[in-house]
């Protein structure tokens, strides 16, 4: 075992992925010599050549659309979007190709071996276009896999997942984390299973479920509910698509309450999906209403992003409120 | 009709063209020393633009050193400075009529600041306080003022140059003597929307000027990562755009490429592609450190073509500046700035409304609500959102 920081993590992953197979390619804006912006990607082109991680120009639909013509060919492309926030350009490549590329042609050609890593999400004084969470753009979309990793053991193992995967996957990092989260993380290669929740926690009263950057806020805000004598059950869902309905409905079926908290907008955002199965599943034993604590409905501010947030204590009053229902 | 062409060129042997069919020179104006090249041609300028001009580049100058510095010491958020590109984007920006509409990308205060934009506005901004016109929601140098046509900044590369056309376009139907100047880095031009933004104004007759500051870096990526053409201007002459190569350090060859392209766009509802060859000699913003990517030796190479420097030398040969001067206008900029920073920090943040508001053009039941449960959350913490805490509902 190692310590290791979140973007070790990734780094290290992908050096392992590179080192296996030298159909593994990394690219994107800046990933080449510089590393990324972030430097993910920190000595891999020095390790495996100008041919296997390189710079792209800046353009994310030729970046997907470049990766999408790679995985038919055979290669597997990891490619890189220097933030989610600017994923859009890439939405087209992505959700009328990538995910489409199977289906469309009765499985003469796919993608499956494409996966795109972005980091996403707040925390950083990012402001509008360097703090947000658009999972719930991608989980609309069938035919792709919605991972994200919430420390650096996760990370490595979800993305070694990812790249085995035989489905395209988008891969989101919790960039407020890349350098904040460290833990144990063993140096050889390990895969998670993509499709599986965690139970982090076991308890009683209340389930609490998130994913990413997010799982630590619901952790701090299940700390303050212990004080109040309030057992809860942390689950990190881990793939949002497909996810894990089995483990959450067990969950709430011997709790009875369910609180889903993440970074994305209230509306459309993933936690109603959940919510929607959830109470179909378990209605005889809910106890109380599914509560969602989320970003507001609005773009993602900067000065008032402490405001904006669904922080711990929000969570922790979701708690008690959904307790005392 | 679409008819088959009939006074086509052709060969009968398979030819290739390449990029060294087309060669694009670059207008040059004015030496580093100071003196004109022989016979160039002069732009429309005279001692008070010129004066108003250098102004403008000792401003910025001073401004990005102060800020850069403010964001070292924890007091800002984020900073991006136009070293190097002053004499680009001021000489740009002093082109126009200030009826036309900018639209930068992100690194042009200095076009802003030709156009007017105060210090305290600039400053109010990048403390994200209650006085920024854009009410502390984007991160500093996200400007934008409607009195002054200048496009509030997004993020985003590139989404504003199909925009530029767009915004051109709706001039040209309302008969203004205007049109829209739409700014962007090399790097930026690689995005789809520099492709669509291009050849819809050339389609359209949109009297918009493309203006590519090419710096030679995006973030890291240099040049040679870029693009594999001979820059970005033969693209203009693919799409069937006048276009131009200009010396990005020469703001007299700026200035009077500029004004030519104005001109020539109004009079014929068409767009110009200006190209300005120039270098950013900073860091891509302070969360970058270009010694991970390129040499001293290369900056230093650069440092010396500096275009302020080039300008204060032709201003000096005109009898217009000398040392005094020069050193006056800096010691009243750097009291300004610092001034002007001190009481900028201290205005209180945007009442908390501010974060539902402009989401639409009313605010929607369910955002009032949403207000409403924060104002309530917030009122049983006051300690944890010290922002709010003491705001009067």
């Amino acid at each position: 075992m190692a310590q290791m920081n979140l973007l070790h993590a990734i780094n290290n992953a992908l050096d392992l992925a590179m080192a296996v197979n030298d159909r593994v390619l990394c690219f994107g804006e800046d990933v080449g010599h510089f590393g990324g912006v972030f430097r993910s990607t920190s000595g891999l082109q020095d390790k495996y050549g100008k041919n296997r991680c390189f710079n792209t120009p800046l353009t994310e639909q030729g970046i997907i659309g470049f990766a999408n013509g790679l995985a038919a060919q055979g290669a597997v492309p990891i490619a890189e979007i220097q933030f989610a926030d600017y994923i859009f350009p890439a939405f087209d490549q992505i959700v009328n190709e990538t995910a489409k590329f199977r289906y469309r042609s009765g499985n003469e050609f796919n993608v499956g071996s494409l996966v795109i890593r972005t980091p996403y999400g707040g925390g950083i004084a990012g402001g509008l276009y360097h703090s947000q969470s658009p999972e719930a753009y991608f989980t609309g979309t069938p035919g792709l896999k919605v991972v994200v990793p919430r420390n650096p053991y996760q990370a490595k193992g979800l993305l070694l997942a990812a790249i085995k995967d035989d489905n395209p996957v988008i891969f989101f990092e919790p960039k407020r984390l890349y350098r904040a989260s460290i833990g144990e993380v063993p140096e050889e290669a390990y895969e998670i299973e993509l499709g599986k929740a965690e139970v982090v926690t076991i308890g009683s009263d209340i389930t609490l479920l998130g994913w990413g950057a997010q799982m630590e806020v619901i952790e701090k805000a299940m700390e303050l509910a212990k004080a109040d004598g309030i057992s809860c059950e942390l689950i990190d869902l881990r793939t949002l698509l497909p996810w894990d309905v089995e483990t959450v409905a067990t969950s709430v079926t011997k709790t009875g309450r369910l609180l889903i908290s993440h970074e994305a907008p209230l509306t459309g955002g993933f936690a109603g999906e959940i919510a929607a199965t959830i109470q179909q599943q378990c209605f005889l034993h809910l106890e109380a209403p599914i509560n969602r604590i989320c970003g507001l409905d609005t773009p993602y501010p900067l000065i008032q992003e402490k405001e904006y947030v669904a922080d711990h204590l929000k969570i922790y009053e979701g708690i008690k409120a959904t307790m005392n229902f | 009709m679409n008819q088959p062409q009939q006074n086509i060129d052709v060969v009968f042997e398979p030819q290739f063209v390449n990029k060294d069919t087309l060669r694009i020179p670059t207008l040059k104006v004015l030496q580093q020393d100071g003196t004109l090249y022989p016979n160039a041609m002069m732009p429309n300028i005279d001692k008070s633009l010129a004066l108003k001009i250098y102004d403008t580049m000792v401003f910025i100058r001073v401004l990005d050193e102060r800020m850069v510095a403010s964001q070292r010491q924890g007091r800002i958020s984020f900073y991006m400075t136009c070293k190097g590109e002053e004499a680009s984007i001021i000489g740009s920006a002093a082109g126009l009529s200030d009826d036309d509409m900018i639209m930068a990308q992100y690194r042009e205060q200095g076009a802003l600041a030709f156009r007017g934009f105060s210090l305290e506005n600039f400053m109010n901004q990048m403390f994200s306080n209650a006085k920024d016109l854009g009410k502390g929601r984007q991160m500093p140098i996200h400007y934008g003022s409607s009195e002054l046509n200048y496009m509030t900044i997004s993020s985003p590369l590139a989404t504003q140059i199909p925009q530029a056309t767009g915004f051109a376009y709706g001039q040209r139907l309302q008969g203004l003597d205007a049109l829209t100047l739409c700014y962007f880095g090399e790097g930026a031009a690689s995005e789809g929307d520099f492709h669509a933004g291009l050849n819809m104004a050339a389609v359209l007759n949109s009297p918009t000027i493309f203006y590519c500051r090419n710096n030679g870096y995006a973030i890291s990526t240099s040049i040679e990562d870029q693009y594999a053409g001979d820059g970005i201007a033969p693209r203009g002459v693919g799409y069937g755009i006048e276009t131009i190569r200009v010396d990005g350090n020469d703001c007299l060859a700026v200035l009077l490429a500029t004004q030519k392209a104005r001109a020539f766009a109004l009079e014929n509802n068409k767009p110009v592609l200006i190209e300005a060859m120039s270098y950013r000699l900073g860091a891509h913003s302070t969360s970058d450190d270009p010694s991970g990517y390129r040499s001293k030796e290369e900056e230093d190479l650069w440092a010396e073509l500096d275009g302020v420097m080039r300008f204060r030398n032709w201003l000096e040969l005109q009898g217009w500046w000398d040392q005094a001067q020069e050193t006056a206008l800096y010691d009243k900029y750097r009291q300004e700035v610092l001034a002007q920073l001190k009481v900028s920090e201290k205005v209180p943040t945007p009442l908390l409304v501010e974060l539902v508001s402009d989401v639409y053009s009313d605010i929607p039941t369910h955002l009032q609500q949403q207000l409403g449960d924060l104002r309530q959350h917030l009122a049983k913490y006051p300690q944890d959102y010290p922002k709010t805490s003491g705001e009067k509902h």
